[in-house]
């Protein structure tokens, strides 16, 4: 080695940066490879790790990939029928409204069946955060077309792509709810690069924030990939998102506080 | 000046050989194994440490937190 210091100089525990939450259990996810809903698991146990929360958050399971996300994350979970989180996270709210609750839930879950219990808690601000992972899709079915399935994409329900005049069109379910004065905190992320996760850390960070203060329903979308409905390999599911998805789905803020 | 050197802890029985932190990683330290872990993947590895910063990309993209990730200077 060239530099004088060897990598077993290096690994020590003072130098330690980033290693995996201590918030995340040591069960291995059932999640294909390269899946962003782990991504997103990850970055939200570090959040709540650094927070200092683990003892007082409750998270809502959908029904859809992330179903069994209670057995990764070491925190009280509770899972909801499907489309129903939001619902539940309300009366658990309010039941224990110290407690900090979010929900967690894929397009399928949070865009089709659960549209009315999404927009209900937005609009009556309900004081929880809201995590929506969108990646195109109903994955854990077998890639039939969601709500948001992107005009042309392929589906195992849409072989030819999806087609607007058979179709309709598809739910941006962010931009809906922004429009809603119960939402006090409504941003669009990703977590396919380095950068992305970092941005949607500090989402997270602040989305509790304001939860602690009391302040509304905080919204916060994901664009993701689904490599396994998508046919694709996890690299290039995060190429195809990046060129097809965020086009359609910009990342960004859609209502920012005054602070 | 003061140099700053990183390393790479990789726990490959826990890797799905996605591939992510190899796009992620900006220096290339790491690259698939031609080995299968128990699981049946090519496990990532790292390749070329003794460029790595110790940027911590790898480990950020990586969802199944595989990765644990280390910084000096020296
Ligand atoms: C009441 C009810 N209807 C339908 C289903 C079948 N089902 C299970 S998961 C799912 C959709 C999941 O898609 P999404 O929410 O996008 O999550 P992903 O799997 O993509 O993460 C559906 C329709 C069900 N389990 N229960
Ligand atoms: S089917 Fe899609 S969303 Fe579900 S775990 Fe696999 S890649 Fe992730
Ligand atoms: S820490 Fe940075 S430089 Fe080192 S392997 Fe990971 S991505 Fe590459
Ligand atoms: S990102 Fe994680 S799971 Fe994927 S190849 Fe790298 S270490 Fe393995």
């Amino acid at each position: 080695m060239a530099d004088t210091i060897s990598t077993k100089q290096i690994i020590k525990p003072e130098n330690l940066v980033h290693k995996k939450s201590a918030v995340m259990t040591d069960t291995t996810m059932h999640y294909c490879p390269g899946c962003g809903h782990g991504t997103t698991h990850q970055i939200l146990a570090e959040v709540i790790e650094e927070l200092g929360i683990q003892e007082n958050t409750i998270g809502i399971t959908p029904v859809g990939c992330s179903v069994f996300m209670y057995n990764y994350l070491n925190i009280d979970m509770q899972e909801a029928a499907h489309g129903r989180a939001p619902a539940l996270a309300t009366a658990i709210k309010r039941l224990m409204p110290d407690k900090y609750v979010f929900t967690y839930q894929g397009d399928g879950d949070l865009a089709a069946i659960g549209t009315a219990e999404t927009i209900h808690s937005c609009n009556r601000g309900e004081n929880i955060l809201i995590i929506f992972i969108n990646n195109g899709i109903y994955g854990m079915t077998g890639g039939q077309m969601a709500p948001t399935t992107i005009v042309g994409m392929k589906s195992s329900t849409t072989p030819y792509g999806r087609d607007v005049s058979l179709m309709g069109n598809p739910l941006k379910m962010t931009d809906i709810v922004a429009t809603l004065p119960g939402t006090y905190y409504v941003t669009r992320q990703s977590v396919h690069k380095p950068g992305n996760v970092r941005k949607m850390k500090k989402a997270i960070h602040k989305a509790f924030e304001y939860q602690k203060k009391k302040k509304g329903t905080c919204f916060i979308e994901v664009v993701s990939n689904c490599p396994s409905g998508w046919r694709m390999t996890p690299v290039e599911s995060n190429k195809w998102m990046e060129e097809n998805m965020l086009p359609f789905y910009p990342l960004g803020d859609f209502k920012v506080p005054e602070e | 000046m003061a140099k700053i050197k990183g390393a790479i802890v990789i726990d490959k029985e826990k890797c799905k050989g996605c591939g992510l932190c190899i796009t992620a990683c900006p220096t290339e330290v790491i690259a698939l194994s031609p080995e299968v872990n128990s699981k049946g993947y090519n496990y990532a590895t790292a390749v070329n440490m003794d460029v790595c910063t110790g940027c911590t990309n790898c480990s950020l993209v990586c969802p199944d937190g595989v990765i644990t990730v280390y910084r000096t200077k020296i």
